[in-house]
């Protein structure tokens, strides 16, 4: 029972950041826009995330600091790809180049400082029980919130008006705009909480994961949360699944790493890409679950007279 | 307008420098003459914006034919990377071999081992319909980690004292420097392939149908243009010159396999191809202006102390004005009165231009 407490805590927090930047990313998708910045918004989150903390000591600063950075990266895209119609796929690149540039730069003062760590929640009696206690009860306040923010937007999507307008908008947004609603603005919103959640992931990143600021730390966690909205076929329930798988796999190169075994740790460290390209192979291959899931309008600008 | 939009957007970004060098506490006159003028003032700084320019155009042509035909290969680094890696198999574990014949074995090899590299996503892209932005992207980090574990492992030099590093190529196995002490011979590969770049665009077949399968899918369906026989020519090109443009690298300036062969000019590239509209003319000026780019990040962080990231940031930011700028090539903007159009005061609507 002990033996298995480390290895599921570390798998749950490796797959925390990964669920927070996917759910974001997911909605964005689900209103028709491809947001490929999330790497860049992610390390501008971690960094600004930990340079709040660390400046005013208390670690809510540092989470919305975070999102806020998250949100103003978000904007920039939001601004160029909506307002300006210009390619999204470009101006992802852009962005994620743009947000690694920009996160090492404001980083150059913090590289070596130690950070703020966020303490796990303790629920007397309850975190206590072996095994189910600290896997379930004892975790860092973020996680809960990812895991709330999964259920809150497979509801909002599926369940509600709003969430059925932010579909129809990236299915059809010709038709969503001749029935009177407004694309670029709920396609702004959407961006923007997608940076958000982006944002979140990254402070998660500098705040609990790893409680330090290292530039590129984001080590390409921002894309393979892309791949795992695809792996999803956009639907949330399906993410917190493909981000435990992806945090067993970083667990699985962690725990051969530390054992010795004979393989060399840069196979180790492949490990999490190589699955990202195997299992977008295998998703790949069912069509009629993308089929039927995919936003018909994804990465389609939408000029609104036309 | 379309020669005017990059004039604009490269305006554009030095106006913001400005105000990025007043943020981080630097006189920004004496900043922006120190990244974008002083790397021109002297002859050994303009060669080595040649040495820098050559590898960033060479991939940029090859990813523009992919962006052409709406096909987007973003792994350039890692298919320069795997160019590299093939290149140095003879002069890394036969070094005894080193006849004229040596270096196009080399150049073919590097071509061959980014094409190859390419083909993954290609042919996971034709023949499962898997995303190609997302596997040619992993695929940069599987190249890294692999070069990194070869030059730390089985490929280091026994001799060298421990560093991370093959042995030095010499010899024939060196590209000849053609002008003055660093422009190698691979500055006219690039001429080359600009020229045959803007051949196949303008006076072939296969350049049309790149360009309507980029501009109009189902126009180029009805002509019987095949998308996937597109998707795989357009990403080998691109792959065998990233391939080529490694192994000239490792063959020249660095003269060695190391764990780190470029400095992200496969990511660079993207924005030099989009910077350059696409077109090889283009494309030749903009690599340039962006190895003025990494000139001057490593000026202003001798000369000024900030971190050379500063690189990235600019040429992030280049890419995002250029993109808005393009849009006034194709709209008019507009100013509506409020009651006609709700929303559209100030938006871009579609204009006559």
């Amino acid at each position: 029972m002990e033996a298995l407490e480390g290895p599921l805590l570390t798998i749950i927090t490796a797959s925390t950041p990964l669920l927070l930047a996917a759910l974001g990313e997911l909605v964005a998708e689900r209103s028709g826009v491809l947001n490929l910045g999330i790497e860049g918004m992610m390390a501008v989150g971690a960094v600004c995330g930990f340079a709040a903390g660390y400046v005013t000591g208390e670690p809510i600063a540092g989470v919305l600091a975070a999102i806020a950075a998250g949100m103003a990266m978000a904007a920039i895209f939001a601004v160029v790809t909506l307002v300006f119609v210009a390619n999204q796929v470009a101006s992802g690149l852009a962005l994620t180049l743009f947000g690694l540039g920009l996160s090492a730069l404001i980083g150059d003062a913090f590289v070596g400082v130690p950070g703020l760590g966020v303490t796990n929640i303790h629920i007397p009696v309850l975190s206590d029980i072996p095994l189910v206690g600290p896997v379930i009860f004892g975790l860092d306040p973020l996680t809960y919130l990812a895991i709330a923010l999964a259920i809150g937007v497979s509801w909002l999507l599926f369940r509600t008006r709003a969430g059925l307008t932010l579909r129809a908008v990236g299915d059809n947004h010709v038709s969503a705009h001749a029935l009177g609603y407004g694309v670029v603005r709920v396609r702004f919103i959407a961006v923007l909480f997608g940076g958000a959640c982006a944002g979140l992931a990254g402070g998660y990143l500098s705040l609990v994961y790893t409680p330090q600021w290292t530039p590129n730390m984001t080590a390409g966690r921002g894309w393979i949360a892309l791949a795992l909205v695809v792996f999803a076929a956009w639907l949330p329930a399906r993410l917190v699944i493909g981000a435990l798988l992806f945090g067993a796999v970083s667990y699985l190169a962690l725990y051969l790493q530390g054992r010795g075994v004979g393989i060399a740790s840069q196979f180790l460290s492949m490990l999490p890409y190589l699955t990202t390209i195997i299992v977008l192979v295998l998703i790949s291959r069912n069509q009629t679950l993308l089929r039927v899931n995919t936003p018909a309008c994804l990465g389609q600008p939408f000029v609104p007279d036309r | 307008m379309a020669v005017l939009s990059p004039v604009i957007a490269i305006a554009l970004t030095v106006f913001t420098g400005f105000f990025i060098f007043l943020a981080v506490g630097v006189d920004p006159f004496e900043a922006l003459y120190v990244y974008f003028v002083e790397p021109l003032t002297q002859w050994w700084t303009v060669q080595e914006l040649l040495v820098k320019a050559v590898p960033i155009i060479l991939i940029a042509i090859g990813l523009s034919l992919c962006y052409r035909s709406n096909t987007w290969n973003i792994g350039a680094e890692g298919q320069l990377v795997a160019g590299a890696i093939a290149g140095s198999v003879f002069p890394v574990l036969v070094p005894e071999w080193n006849g004229p014949l040596v270096l196009p074995v080399m150049l073919l090899m590097g071509i061959a081992g980014g094409m190859l590299y390419a083909a993954i996503p290609a042919l996971l892209k034709t023949r499962f319909g898997t995303n190609e932005i997302l596997t040619s992207l992993m695929l940069v980090y599987v190249a890294q980690l692999f070069v990194d574990w070869l030059a730390r492992g089985p490929w280091r030099n026994p001799e060298g004292h421990n560093f991370p590093d093959s042995r030095p190529f010499d010899g024939w196995q060196v590209l000849p420097v053609i002008v003055g002490d660093d422009v190698r011979i691979n500055a006219i590969f690039v001429l080359i392939a600009v020229v045959v770049a803007w051949f196949v665009l303008k006076r072939t077949l296969t350049g049309f149908q790149i360009s309507v399968l980029g501009q109009a899918p189902r126009a180029a369906a009805f002509a019987g243009f095949s998308q996937k026989r597109m998707v795989l020519l357009t990403f080998l090109i691109s792959g065998g010159l990233a391939g080529l443009a490694g192994i000239c690298e490792v063959a020249g300036p660095i003269g060695m396999l190391r764990t780190t062969v470029s400095p992200g000019y496969g990511f660079t590239a993207i924005i030099v191809a989009f910077l350059g509209r696409l077109n090889p003319v283009g494309i030749l000026f903009a690599g340039l202006l962006l190895a003025l780019s990494y000139m001057g990040g490593e000026g202003v962080q001798i000369a000024l102390n900030i971190s050379d990231q500063i690189t990235r940031v600019f040429q992030g930011l280049l890419l995002f004005f250029v993109l808005t700028c393009d849009t006034f090539i194709f709209y008019r903007l507009r100013f509506v009165p409020a009651r006609s159009a709700p929303r559209a005061a100030g938006e871009v609507s579609h204009g006559s231009a």
